[in-house]
């Protein structure tokens, strides 16, 4: 057999197992987590505040880190969504998509995306440090707010790009003006805007070393913006770096919950663009 | 309806039409600043230190004593250095070879099994891959890896570090490189291939020459986002604060300095000033990384179009 069709086998074995080993990682993370998550999964993990002794092992749940990081998640997903909507649409009605300003607020908002959350939380916590403010509910909604814009606006953009032209154009010659649009477009690219909200909020619950700086860590619930607040990452994170092993495992349990949120989302987002990009006018 | 009633809500649209406008305007100046404030605001905080010490003598020394007033960043540097470079040593060929599979390869309907997957390792949270490196990398290195290389490792090593690193980074490396490979024209494909060429040699001599600068740019982006995962890194690295001599030995990159310091740094001089440094020096490389690898990319899509 000649040289290049061993070459070629060779290396089609090699794609066939790197492929395979992908599905394996994903399988095996999966089955890790849920394997130890689902041991120290109880009623009482998701439905009670941590009790006195929580972390030396004794009775108690996780209720506080589910609702802080609700709190924190839905609170950032609305503020995100009220700034980016019309920067979107400004740059995809207002402006021409080819124009010097558009491509400038790509490249800003593709570099935001890149900027890592630990920068974002140190940035944050200096500016909270000068404003003489404590860790708080207010500082983790403003850090993550801060976190998922561009990823709302990048990927909201995406879809807005595809919109034909000729519906803009449409609605101008009805006599609309350009903010009348708004309800044109809105309506064609809200499968858009919900996948975005969708990654947004995955990327937003699971994030925790933005909010370690902001939104501190607390057992209760809080009840005002001022107030520090708990989340699920750094639950996670705080009782695996404990020694004693009961706690440990609640730190797989709070995994599990994460995994399990996210996992939904994921899921949720694929249907949604599967499911509606069909439907676009063409 | 006169006809004046009808100017004056024209002129009424008009007006909302360029207030909206306006202040569409002002939102979108206002979040493409973000990134200058966020640069200008961390470098104004490492002001002090610099008041102390030059740049220079802050990257190069390897001794960080905070009590002590002595802060060298080299070791963590050299830390950041080695997971990052681990992680995109072997997650290169990976995803080079599942994208040229998934584009060239494999039947379409592979990439509705593969992109899901994807999905989910894109959207799992640090903390997870972090629990995962802890309960299976870690144990993996310290008992069966490391005992054929050394007299013993904790398996919270640089290796951990990069292993894990290397399978968040995978998702985005295989997702941009399948991007790029579709922007291919076919017809140069098969160019190659009526030449008696086989797929391989096609995909070698074509495909890959034809899209380095996209590899590159996607290879850039990657490492910038590797360098600034934090908690997953953190919580298997072992944050030991000395320059590696093996991948066995355990490191300290600085995301990781940053997260574990800050609860401490407000009561130590200059320590604050050291920590939004660190901050700093992460902020500059990514910002260049990735403006670098976003314009060639634009470049790619651009000529695709």
């Amino acid at each position: 057999m000649k040289l290049k069709f061993i070459e070629e086998k060779i290396f089609k074995v090699l794609m066939i197992l790197s492929t395979l080993f992908v599905f394996g990682v994903v399988a095996n993370i999966l089955y890790t987590v849920v394997k130890e998550g689902w041991a120290a999964m109880n009623w009482d993990m998701i439905t009670k505040l941590p009790g006195g002794g929580f972390y030396i092992g004794k009775e108690g749940g996780l209720l506080n880190a589910i609702v802080g990081s609700l709190y924190i998640v839905g609170a950032s997903t609305v503020l995100g969504l009220i700034i980016s909507i019309p920067v979107v649409f400004y740059l995809n009605v207002y402006r021409s998509r080819k124009s010097k300003v558009a491509y400038v607020a790509r490249l800003a908002f593709d570099i935001m995306f890149g900027i890592p959350s630990i920068v974002y939380g140190a940035f944050g916590f200096s500016i909270m440090v000068y404003l003489g403010l404590k860790t708080s509910l207010l500082g983790g909604i403003i850090v993550i707010t801060l976190l998922i814009i561009p990823i709302f606006i990048r990927s909201m953009d995406e879809v807005a790009r595809e919109l034909p032209k000729d519906i803009i154009d449409a609605s101008y010659s009805l006599g609309a003006t350009r903010l009348e649009t708004i309800k044109v477009v809105i309506r064609q690219i809200a499968p858009g805007i919900a996948t975005a909200t969708l990654l947004s909020i995955g990327r937003a619950i699971g994030d925790a070393a933005a909010v370690m700086f902001t939104a501190g860590y607390t057992d209760s619930i809080p009840t005002s913006l001022g107030q520090p607040a708990a989340t699920l990452p750094l639950a996670v994170f705080f009782q695996l770096s404990s020694p004693i092993e009961e706690v440990q495992q609640r730190a797989y349990a709070a995994a599990l919950i994460l995994t399990i949120i996210v996992l939904i989302l994921s899921l949720l987002g694929r249907f949604i663009t599967n499911r509606f990009s069909k439907n676009k006018v063409q | 309806m006169s006809f004046k009633s009808i100017t004056a809500t024209s002129r009424w649209r008009i007006f909302k039409d360029r207030t909206a406008g306006g202040i569409m305007l002002t939102l979108t100046l206002l979040s493409i600043c973000l990134v200058i404030l966020v640069g200008f605001g961390l470098y104004l905080k490492s002001i002090p230190i610099f008041q102390e010490k030059s740049l220079w003598e802050l990257l190069t020394t390897p001794h960080w004593k905070p009590l002590k007033g002595d802060f060298g960043f080299l070791p963590f540097i050299m830390g950041t250095v080695w997971v990052t470079g681990i992680a995109i040593l072997w997650t290169l060929p990976v995803s080079l070879l599942t994208a040229i599979f998934l584009t060239e390869n494999a039947r379409p309907q592979m990439k509705k099994f593969v992109f899901p997957a994807l999905d989910i390792l894109a959207a799992l949270p640090s903390v997870v891959y972090g629990v995962w490196g802890i309960l299976v990398v870690v144990p993996w290195i310290s008992d069966k890896l490391a005992p054929h290389f050394v007299e013993y490792s904790t398996g919270y090593t640089a290796l951990a570090g990069g292993i894990v690193l290397g399978i968040m980074i995978l998702p985005l490396l295989i997702s941009l490189f399948v991007e790029i490979f579709s922007s291919v024209p076919k017809e140069l494909r098969e160019a190659s291939l009526s030449l008696g060429a086989t797929k391989w040699q096609t995909t070698k001599r074509v495909l890959l020459r034809r899209t380095a600068p996209g590899i590159f740019a996607a290879v850039i982006l990657s490492v910038s986002r590797a360098l600034g995962e934090t908690m997953a890194v953190l919580m298997v690295c072992g944050n030991i604060a000395k320059i590696p001599d093996s991948v066995f030995d355990g490191c300290y990159p600085l995301p990781a300095l940053i997260a574990n310091n800050y609860g401490e740094m407000l009561s130590v001089p200059l320590y604050e000033s050291a920590l939004m440094l660190a901050a700093f020096i992460l902020f500059v490389v990514v910002f260049l990384f990735n403006v670098v690898s976003r314009i060639i990319l634009y470049r790619i899509e651009k000529s695709f179009q």
